[in-house]
């Protein structure tokens, strides 16, 4: 009897550690898209399977776009990884993915190195197809709107500026209710695209105050470090007086700052990212049809904002499989569409390209061969 | 026919046999063959994080060994305060189980617990970040203003309470379950006779307990141990979403600066890594696979050491 109760819990104390163990081990989940179910109107004539790798940050949008490409294109199946930017360029340049996604454009090391998909005497190219206001969300009881300029950020985020109600944040927000409390400053603590276009903004903009180089890694050590977008959006959201730099997708319920643009406060607005980001000039000295863009993170135009990210598709100009090529063109074309531009709106909340800028991508897409 | 020594019986060979001790071979050698695979591959992508020059390594480390060591450090720490709360609590319900709840109750708590360690650690990491962590920070407020004489509750206290030691209680509530049912077990083996003999002698519950119970099966108790270590050393999903991490080696638990651990660190830098810092991550990896492995040997030793009093008699 006594033996029977526990051989038996023994028993169940081993199911549970099999249990446990089933638990640690599954705990990754695929990232394919659904397959397309419904048939499209008009029969697509394109078939064949593109496998892309790169930025996380674009994973939602290019869920989004392949599973609604492989809609149109019942005969198509895309698969995207989001194994990171770095990743990404390092698959596409040695030939193991068809296409990248990357935060950054191809630097010159790698536009350097012939991709074995490329046409010999041809260049990879960027195209920018993803933009991600970034924010600076905070949580205060009781303040509503909150304006800061660049060197204020900068000094919040260095930790040189300390309280809520130092001089200089009061200065310009005469009449706010700003308590005498700590900040708690939120970064990312994983390396991000995110961080390193905050990074980018602020040394840009207040070089005296912040005094690194822009990276991907937080460059100071201060404040609370929390992982992702989610992460970091979790962390504000149960700390009061907190503030953190955020892609605008997870800032909802939030306080957001309005940022000085030249001489006047901005709100966020997707518009005047997707603006930025169109009247910023092409990177100098790449081919013609590459279009990095080197944010012009000093714009002073009405309603701007400067703090932004640009996710690049990483395709080659002319493939030398030619089938592929005409896959890789279909599906930058979607994506770049302002049917795959909304379609990323709606799914990862992006801003949708202006329509200038996407024009100019889909001229450039319609020469990938 | 001549037979040379007829003393020799020789068992006939039968097929059920032949297959039974075949199968469990080829299960052995699979395991050794996965550890050494695994352990190759460790050590082969490794070494061009073990060989860089300065520079080249994450967090301008210098060389690999600055880089790994406050994830090491931070791997043990985290884990060891994990072990402090755990133990005392794993041990006071495997006693409860075995020697003072009525059966029916002691049935139901045990499957509970074993309910406990089926929860993904993703899960205990969204408890942590949404519940524990904003719960207990106005208690390390208190802490830090009021016993921050205490040399590990000083420092600037966090604002969000994502500090090392709400990570060590996450790991803590991870590592119970396992630690309470191997407690347990050994408990329930303690022999009637000696539990009785104590009783007969006119000792008390807990006098009983404390002489015939707890010391037949402290082996067991260490190795539980041992086991709950090996489980938050590895924890990676609940410490990586959880921890506010930075590269420091502190000692302090409240504040917002707190050293990463290799597990955590891992899947925090991996999805941006590239070139060499996806070799320096190997590498780390591989730190923790020795230490894991140390952390095994320490314990088989001390089961060992044991032997005659532990569970297995």
């Amino acid at each position: 009897m006594n033996f029977k109760r526990r051989a038996l819990t023994r028993a169940a104390s081993i199911a549970a550690i099999a249990i446990a163990g089933t638990m640690l081990l599954s705990s990754c989940a695929a990232n394919e898209a659904p397959a397309a179910g419904s048939a499209s109107t008009a029969p697509s004539t394109l078939s064949g399977t593109l496998n892309g790798i790169g930025s996380s940050a674009q994973g939602a949008a290019e869920i989004a776009w392949s599973a609604d490409f492989q809609t149109a294109n019942p005969n198509v199946t895309v698969n995207y990884d989001p194994q990171g930017s770095g990743a990404g360029r390092t698959s596409f340049i040695s030939g193991a993915a068809d296409f990248a996604g990357s935060d950054a454009a191809l630097k010159d090391t790698e536009l350097a190195t012939p991709s074995p998909l490329c046409a010999t005497g041809t260049k990879a190219i960027d195209l920018p197809v993803y933009i991600s206001p970034i924010a600076i969300a905070y949580n205060v009881d009781g303040l509503k709107t909150l304006k800061l300029d660049a060197a204020t950020i900068a000094g919040i985020f260095k930790g040189t500026i300390t309280s809520w109600d130092d001089p200089a944040i009061k200065a310009q927000n005469a009449g706010a209710a700003l308590p005498s409390a700590p900040i708690t400053v939120v970064h990312r603590s994983d390396d991000s695209g995110t961080t390193q276009n905050f990074t980018e903004y602020l040394s840009a903009n207040a070089p005296t105050v912040w005094d690194k180089p822009a990276s991907q890694t937080y460059p100071y050590q201060i404040g609370d470090a929390a992982k992702g977008t989610s992460g970091v959006a979790d962390a504000v959201k149960g700390a009061k007086n907190s503030i953190a730099y955020i892609d605008e997708s997870g800032a909802t319920g939030l306080g957001i700052a309005e940022l000085k643009v030249g001489s006047s406060y901005v709100k966020i607005s997707a518009a005047g990212a997707a603006d930025v980001v169109a009247k910023s000039p092409i990177a100098p000295g790449r081919a013609s049809g590459d279009l990095a863009i080197a944010i012009d993170r000093k714009i002073t135009d009405k309603n701007a904002w400067p703090m932004v990210l640009v996710s690049y598709l990483i395709t080659c100009q002319k493939y030398t499989d030619a089938a592929k090529g005409k896959l890789v063109a279909a599906y930058a074309a979607y994506a770049a569409s302002s049917a795959g531009q909304q379609s990323a709106a709606k799914n990862a909340g992006s801003a949708p390209l202006s329509t200038e800028l996407a024009a100019k991508v889909a001229k450039v897409i319609a020469t990938i061969k | 026919m001549t037979t040379g020594t007829p003393g020799a019986i020789k068992a006939k060979m039968r097929m059920g046999d032949r297959v039974f001790s075949g199968s469990t071979i080829i299960a052995g050698a699979i395991i050794l063959a996965v550890l050494a695979a695994v352990a190759v591959f460790l050590i082969a992508q490794s070494i061009p994080a073990l060989v860089a020059r300065p520079g080249q390594l994450p967090n301008a480390a210098p060389n690999f060994w600055v880089y790994v060591w406050p994830l090491v450090f931070g791997t043990i720490w985290a884990a060891a305060i994990a072990l402090i709360f755990a133990t005392p609590i794993s041990i006071g319900v495997a006693l409860f189980i075995s020697h003072y709840a009525p059966r029916r109750v002691a049935q139901l708590l045990g499957y509970v617990i074993d309910l406990l360690a089926a929860v993904p650690s993703v899960v205990f990491g969204l408890w942590g970040i949404q519940v524990l962590a904003p719960a207990v920070q106005p208690f390390y407020a208190w802490l830090n203003t009021n016993v921050g004489w205490f040399p590990l509750f000083d420092g600037q206290v966090s604002g969000t309470g994502r500090t090392i030691l709400t990570v060590a209680i996450v790991l803590a509530v991870m590592i119970l379950p396992i630690m309470t049912a191997v407690c347990r077990e050994v408990f329930l083996q303690t022999p009637r006779l000696h539990e009785e003999a104590a009783l007969a002698l006119g000792a008390t519950r807990w006098e009983m307990i404390r002489t015939a119970v707890l010391p037949f099966g402290r082996p067991g108790v260490v190795s539980a141990a041992m086991l709950g270590l090996g489980r938050a050393l590895g924890e990676t999903m609940a410490v990586a979403m959880v921890l506010s991490p930075a590269v420091v080696v502190s000692f302090f638990v409240l504040t917002s600066q707190n050293p990463n651990t290799i597990a955590s660190n891992i899947a925090l830098q991996f999805p941006e890594a590239a070139g060499l810092g996806v070799n320096t991550l190997i590498a780390s990896g591989l730190v923790l696979f020795v230490i894991t492995f140390i952390v095994n040997a320490v314990a088989r030793f001390v089961v060992n050491r044991r032997k005659a009093f532990s569970g297995a008699n």
